[in-house]
């Protein structure tokens, strides 16, 4: 029974590693410009977590094997170096472990949220509600409209809560219900939301951000290449939270602004 | 009036049913009802995930009868998006609260932390009583919204504001659901801090004589440990769902900012923090994790030294890692919370004890394998458990190197990555300790033997399926499955799906697999092999009694003295290659600490 036990406990651990060694699951392409560095903390985090838990795991099912059901005069021993040995390796296995990928996972987090947007990129605004998210764009002028929760009226198709009669900055806005960003340049997200928890999350982008209400966030990021890709809601909102999703075009400078111009047409 | 300090509150043997048997002040009694209790609880719960994982592999599969549990929720037997999302927020309340947290502390403590540590009972027994009840009102409570309104809460467990503090507008259950969700649980914490004082006191106050701390056993060490954590994370979380209970019904706005419109309708409220709920939450979400982790740590370590014969290479590197793991759980708990919005700083600031909280962790586990080494290891069902128990935390604690770091929990937060990685350390784990708990104490709690045959049966059907189901959610994770979505309607989710249908029957197998463990369990109560005092030949003061089980005063006329620490295994002594905590017999002991 004891070495039946272990031999499964090597064969669950081998099968376990299989799929991540053979890439059978994946993130999908990453297609920012910070997305490298996650994706390499994650490929070290997964070399130094797949060791330990492939030691841990055949050391157990070593152990098991060899000293079960020994004979009853057997000594019992101890392991060479006893607590005071394991507990240095620990510190210092796991405590060099611990700071590498704690240091090195800061630049990656340092890429995304400590540095600001630089100063030509381009702001977008998504407001998420229950169950969509909506976008807009500031229109020729370069600024967006106050915002007025009391006017949002979604049978009005006024999704944001713009007073375009009264506010001069809000006539040329453009709200959208896809999202489009030109290609290679960096965007500026100044996220909300209208009434309950949600989050943005574009696994290719590499950015996941809860919108909070009460709250104005932003995010900043460029992706680098052109095609259509999904924005799903990863915080439960509701009902409807697993159909909460939008589409975001990459596009050409040339494309996006064509795209922008048929948006400003048809508000 | 006697002495608080010295004795533990001496009350008469019940001769009435109802005192004897369901207001009974035993605190024996009331840990057989604790178990009761998490048993029910964690079968409703399995009986919930079916269904759950049923809908996730098919997503308009008909679940014959379905419609009995819920009309609105389950027209023509198939289950609606909402529905989906209240059954996941009661399977998740339910095994949180009412078996993680019941079954390894309130119900195996209550049973043994006393006896233990030599006492006649807990030092204030109608506490004790109060405390079960009160839980088991909070088990009522929440499970009567399954039959009220719409329904019951469909926020998570962790009922994230605003959505779970603006009331039916939210969308089904957030109404009276939810309102029934959070005064169950403040009830529920109650419950927990009458318990947590009992224990502390009784493990503080009414050892016996030569009982000193360090010659506690580890599982009295872990319910200690723990008890500390319950009475601090409790009662924060106790005054988070008052506010939440005040947002619902007395129009305040503790969680509710101003300026949000839901169905077009402006919300009048203004002045509340969303961020101030998760704050609240988690500053006992994450030592709740280690509330339900630590007392199977001292379970399996007790299981796991008594079975190898021998002590761990060090009893107190043991007692201070898990009293490391319960000081930084306080410092930890903002990992929940890295994409919440609050400031990127304070994300560094949670991650680095994250990653720190793991080294303890890591020299608890190299303590159970190195002491494999050299022992003589007995294979039983518990023992089986145990040893399970320590391959599921290790599978478990590694993916938590991913989640302690912020940069990666942008791909990893809210995907099956998480689900996967607390259901192995903290949910699979714990139930682990409890199946080593329930083998390894049952002879002394009904006074016979478990089917070994049946127990191992069991065991491989749970170890295995339990790597089938929770293995692929971590894959699952990594190609940014989202979790909590009753369907996968995403165009990148669609070649997932095989998956969740693996995953299912695998779901389904390891849990009918269970029933063997309530057929164990029912038929060896009853007529089960009449167990003898010590059947393990552990050192315990709970195999000194003097009947199995235990007489109503647990020691008979005389308390116990204690001589030596708690696992002297592998010397020779007049019964065998141990010597019991209560035996006055002098023989050459190892590691002898005062």
């Amino acid at each position: 029974m004891a070495k039946f036990f272990a031999a499964t406990i090597i064969v669950i651990a081998i099968a376990s590693a299989i799929p991540i060694l053979r890439h059978t699951w994946e993130p999908p392409e990453d297609i920012s410009t910070h997305g490298a560095l996650i994706d390499r903390q994650m490929e070290e985090t997964m070399a130094e977590a797949g060791i330990a838990f492939l030691a841990s795991q055949f050391i157990l099912a070593i152990f098991i094997w060899k000293f079960s059901g020994r004979d009853k005069d057997a000594k019992i021993t101890s392991f060479p170096g006893g607590a005071t040995g394991l507990v240095t390796a620990a510190f210092l296995l796991v405590g060099t472990e611990v700071l590498a990928l704690g240091i090195f996972g800061v630049k990656a987090w340092a890429d995304v949220y400590f540095t600001p947007p630089s100063a030509n990129a381009m702001p977008v605004q998504i407001q998420a509600g229950q169950f969509a998210f909506y976008f807009r764009y500031p229109g020729p002028d370069g600024t967006f409209g106050p915002l007025h929760p009391n006017l949002i009226n979604e049978a009005n198709e006024n999704f944001f809560g713009l007073d375009t009669t009264n506010d001069a900055d809000s006539k040329d806005d453009i709200v959208t219900a896809e999202m489009a960003i030109p290609v290679n340049r960096e965007i500026h997200l100044l996220m909300h939301s209208k009434d309950v928890g949600h989050s943005f999350f574009v696994p290719e982008l590499r950015v996941q951000q809860d919108f909070v209400p009460g709250l104005d966030l932003s995010l900043h990021f460029t992706a680098t290449k052109v095609g259509k890709y999904e924005i799903v809601c990863t915080q439960l909102c509701g009902l409807g939270h697993y159909n909460m999703k939008a589409y975001l075009y990459v596009y050409s400078q040339e494309d996006f602004d064509n795209w922008l111009k048929k948006e400003a047409a048809m508000q | 009036m006697h002495d608080m300090s010295t004795h533990a509150a001496q009350h008469h043997e019940p001769t009435t049913f109802i005192r004897k048997h369901v207001f009974s002040l035993d605190h024996k009694v009331i840990g057989k009802q604790y178990y009761a209790l998490a048993l029910v609880a964690v079968f409703s719960g399995m009986v919930l995930s079916w269904i759950m994982r049923l809908h996730l592999g098919w997503t308009n599969l008909a679940i014959p009868g379905l419609h009995f549990l819920s009309a609105n929720g389950a027209p023509g037997d198939v289950m609606t998006p909402e529905y989906y999302l209240q059954l996941m927020t009661m399977h998740g309340t339910i095994m949180v609260f009412f078996v993680l947290t019941t079954a390894p502390f309130a119900a195996f403590g209550n049973f043994f932390l006393p006896i233990q540590v030599g006492a006649e009972d807990m030092p204030f027994p109608h506490f004790n009583m109060m405390s079960f009840w009160v839980t088991f009102v909070a088990f009522l409570v929440l499970v009567s919204s399954f039959f009220v309104g719409d329904g019951p809460s469909l926020g998570g467990w962790t009922q994230y504001a605003p959505l779970s503090a603006v009331g039916a507008v939210g969308g089904p259950g957030e109404g009276l659901g939810t309102a029934l969700w959070a005064i169950s649980i403040a009830i529920f914490c109650v419950g927990q801090l009458l318990g947590s004082l009992n224990f502390i006191t009784t493990t503080l106050d009414l050892r016996v004589k030569g009982m000193s701390m360090m010659r506690l056993p580890l599982s009295a060490w872990a319910w200690f440990i723990t008890s500390c954590m319950g009475l601090t994370a409790f009662a924060v979380l106790m005054p988070a769902c008052i506010l939440l209970i005040l947002d619902h019904v007395a129009g305040t706005s503790f969680f509710v900012p101003s300026g949000l419109v839901i169905n077009d309708q402006l919300q009048p409220h203004s002045g509340g923090s969303t961020l101030l709920w998760q704050h609240l939450f988690w500053f006992f979400g994450h030592p709740e994790v280690y509330i339900a982790i630590v007392p199977a740590m001292g379970i399996v370590s007790h299981v796991l030294i008594t079975n190898m014969r021998r002590p761990l290479l060090s009893h107190r590197v043991l007692i201070y890692c898990m009293g490391a793991i319960a000081v930084l759980s306080y410092m930890v708990y903002g990992h929940h919370m890295f994409v919440s919005g609050m400031n990127p700083f304070s994300s560094l600031a949670f991650s680095f004890p994250t990653l720190i909280i793991t080294i303890p962790a890591t020299i608890i586990v190299l303590i159970w394998t190195g002491s494999l080494y050299g022992s003589k290891l007995r294979i039983n069902t518990a023992s089986l458990f145990a040893l399970g128990f320590v391959s599921m935390f290790v599978s478990g604690g590694v993916s938590g190197f991913f989640l302690a770091q912020p940069s990666l929990d942008i791909m990893l937060h809210a995907t099956y990555f998480v689900v996967g990685h607390f259901h192995m350390v903290m949910a699979v784990a714990a139930i682990f300790g409890i199946f080593a708990g329930t083998y390894f104490w049952f002879p002394k709690m009904t006074g016979r033997m478990m089917n070994e045959t049946w127990g191992k049966i069991h065991f491989w059907f749970s170890f295995v399926g339990a790597y089938c189901i929770f293995m692929p959610f971590h894959y699952l994770g990594i190609a940014a499955n989202i979790r909590r979505y009753q369907a996968f309607v995403a165009d990148y989710l669609q070649p997932l799906i095989p998956v969740h249908k693996f995953i299912t029957v695998a779901a389904l197998l390891t849990g009918a697999a269970q029933f063997i463990f309530i057929y164990n369990l029912i038929h060896s109560r009853f007529w089960g092999k009449p167990a003898p005092d010590n059947p393990w030949e552990a050192t315990s003061l709970e195999w000194s009694t003097p009947t199995t089980p235990p007489p109503h005063n647990n020691f008979g006329d005389h308390l116990p003295v204690v001589y030596h620490d708690p696992y002297q295994y592998g010397v020779k002594s007049s019964v065998g290659d141990y010597v019991m905590q209560a035996s006055p017999e002098q023989v050459a002991t190892v590691n002898e600490e005062k």
